[in-house]
C-alpha cells in the first residue's frame, strides 16, 4: 500500500503502517549520523539539554555531499542504518519516533521499535540524485562543526521511503 | 610525452563522469533485474518483496537520470578516490609529478562533481575532515610495456564496511574458497546496497589479496577472467550469491550481485590468502590511459 504522509508522525499514522508499505513522505525531519549520534548520547546521558527537540521527531540517517548552487542541497541519500544501532534504543527511549537509513537492523532496535511503537524506514540506497530533488529546504541546526555529519532539519516533499520495521516489531529483513 | 596538466584533466573528466554515470554493462544488468521482478509481479501481483525490490531499481535508474541531467553525484558517499597507477617503460613523468596531477585532477572533480568531504586525517582520535576528499588511496605498479594507466574508483564505505579477508589454509579446495567469499556476502546482508559487485583477490600477501581484490573491480563487468578456471568460479560464485536471495536493498529476490571477478598472484606455500571488496550497485570506476601498448 502507499501512503501520502505529512511528518511529523503521529501514533495512529505509524500505528497503521505495515512493512513493505511505501510512503511519500512531506514536512519536517531530522538529520543525524554517526558523529551526531554518539555526541548526541553523550549529553543525554550527561543530562544535558540537547540543541533540538527529538521528542516525536523521524532521524534520517544522512551525510550530504556538496550543494551546486541551483539546488537546495547536494546528493543526499540515505547511509547504513546499522552503524546507528547501538544508540537508536535509548533515542528512541527519549521520545525519538522513527527513523530512516538503508539495509538491516539489530534485534535490539526491532525490539525498541515494538516497545516504543515506532518505526524504521528504508530509503532506496544510493539514490541519492533522486532524494536530493525531494528537499525543499534545509538548514544546519547544531554539530557545524561536524561538517557533512552535522545536525540538519530538512523539509522534504514526495519523498519516498518503504516501511521496514513497523510497530509491531515486524520487520523486512531476514 | 604525457604532459602533467593532461594528467590532470583525464584524471578530472575521468571521476566527474564516474560519479553520476554507470558502465553501460552494469546499467543492463539492473534492467535486467528490474525485468525479472516485473515478471514475478505478472503472475503473481501480492508479492510484497518484488514489489518493493522493483520499487528499488526502479528509483535507482530514475536516480541515474536525475544525476546525469542536474550533473551531481548519484550517490553522495562519492567515497576515497582509490587510485592504481601502472607505469609502463614509455612514460616521461616522475612519480611525484604523476601524483601531484592526481590530486589535482580529484581536487578539480569533487569541486566541479559537488563531491562529498568524507575524508578524516587521523581515523581514531580527533577525526578532523580533510576537507578536499584526500589523500587518494594510492597504489602504484610497474607494467612492461605502454605509457601510464590510472584506474580510479569513487570507493564508498557502506560497502567497503562489509569488505574481509580471510586466511585459508594452503590445502583449501575450490568449494573453501566459494563459501568464504559467499559467507562475507551473507553476513553483510543488506548493509551494501545491494545488488552488489564482488571483487575476489586470491594469493599475495595478506595485504596484496586485498590491493588485487580493488583491481579484481576495475575489470569491465560482464568480462570473465582469462583463465577458464577462475572464468567458472567467478560464475559459480555469482550463483552461490544469488542464491542468499539477499535481494535489492535487502528486500529479498534473486538478483543480490550484479557481478563478480576474480585476480589471482603467486603466494607462499603456507597460505591462500583471500580478500573480498564489496562494491554497491554505485560502482563508480574510470580508467585513463595514456599511450597505446606499442608505446606513443
Amino acid at each position: 500500500m502507499e501512503h501520502k504522509i505529512e511528518l511529523p508522525l503521529v501514533p495512529t499514522v505509524i500505528e497503521s503502517l505495515r512493512i513493505f508499505d511505501t510512503v511519500r513522505l512531506s514536512g519536517m525531519m531530522l538529520v543525524a549520523r554517526d558523529q551526531a549520534h554518539k555526541r548526541l548520547t553523550r549529553m543525554i546521558l550527561a543530562r544535558e539539554t540537547l540543541p533540538v527537540d527529538i521528542a516525536g521527531q523521524l532521524i534520517y540517517y544522512m551525510g550530504p555531499a556538496s550543494k551546486p548552487p541551483e539546488m537546495i542541497i547536494g546528493s543526499c541519500g540515505p547511509t547504513t542504518a546499522s552503524r546507528m544501532d547501538p544508540y537508536t534504543p535509548l533515542l528512541m527511549k527519549c521520545g525519538v519516533a522513527a527513523t530512516m537509513g538503508k539495509g538491516p537492523r539489530s534485534k535490539e532496535v526491532t525490539d525498541a521499535i515494538r516497545e516504543h511503537k515506532g518505526l524504521y524506514l528504508a530509503a532506496f540506497g544510493g539514490c541519492g540524485a533522486l532524494y536530493a530533488s525531494k528537499v525543499v529546504s534545509f538548514e544546519t541546526v547544531a554539530f557545524h562543526d561536524l561538517g557533512p555529519e552535522a545536525l540538519l532539519l530538512l523539509k522534504v516533499e514526495d519523498f519516498p521511503a518503504i516501511v521496514a520495521i513497523d510497530s509491531l516489531g515486524n520487520t523486512i529483513f531476514s | 610525452m604525457i604532459h602533467p596538466d593532461d594528467v590532470r584533466r583525464q584524471v578530472g573528466k575521468a571521476l566527474l563522469n564516474a560519479s553520476q554515470t554507470l558502465e553501460v554493462q552494469l546499467v543492463e544488468r539492473l534492467q535486467q533485474a528490474l525485468a525479472k521482478d516485473t515478471h514475478v509481479l505478472v503472475s503473481d501481483s501480492t508479492n510484497k518483496r518484488a514489489a518493493a525490490s522493483r520499487q528499488l531499481l526502479q528509483a535507482i535508474l530514475e536516480n541515474l537520470q536525475i544525476a546525469e541531467q542536474r550533473g551531481i553525484p548519484m550517490c553522495q558517499d562519492t567515497g576515497m578516490i582509490l587510485a592504481c597507477i601502472d607505469v609502463g617503460p614509455d612514460c616521461n613523468l616522475s612519480m611525484h609529478a604523476i601524483e601531484c596531477a592526481l590530486n589535482e585532477g580529484i581536487t578539480d572533480a569533487v569541486a566541479s562533481g559537488y563531491f562529498r568531504k568524507s575524508v578524516v586525517s587521523e581515523p581514531l582520535f580527533a577525526r578532523t575532515n580533510t576537507q578536499t576528499n584526500l589523500p587518494a588511496i594510492v597504489y602504484w605498479n610497474t607494467v612492461h610495456s605502454g605509457s601510464l594507466t590510472i584506474s580510479l574508483m569513487l570507493k564508498g564505505f557502506g560497502c567497503e564496511n562489509c569488505s574481509k579477508i580471510v586466511m585459508l589454509d594452503p590445502t583449501a579446495s575450490r568449494n573453501d574458497v566459494l563459501k568464504t567469499v559467499v559467507d562475507i556476502v551473507a553476513i553483510a546482508s543488506g548493509k551494501p546496497c545491494p545488488p552488489i559487485v564482488v571483487g575476489v583477490g586470491i594469493g599475495g600477501t595478506m595485504d596484496y589479496a586485498a590491493y588485487l581484490s580493488k583491481r579484481a573491480l576495475f575489470r569491465p563487468v560482464g568480462q570473465p577472467h582469462p583463465d577458464a578456471r577462475y572464468a567458472a568460479l567467478e560464475s559459480d560464485t555469482l550463483d552461490a550469491i544469488q542464491s542468499l536471495s539477499i535481494g535489492p536493498g535487502g528486500f529479498g529476490g534473486s538478483v543480490t550481485a550484479l557481478a563478480v571477478s576474480y585476480e589471482h598472484a603467486p603466494t607462499h606455500i603456507a597460505g591462500m590468502p583471500v580478500a573480498v571488496t564489496i562494491s554497491c550497485w554505485a560502482d563508480r570506476k574510470g580508467i585513463v590511459v595514456f599511450g597505446g601498448s606499442d608505446g606513443a
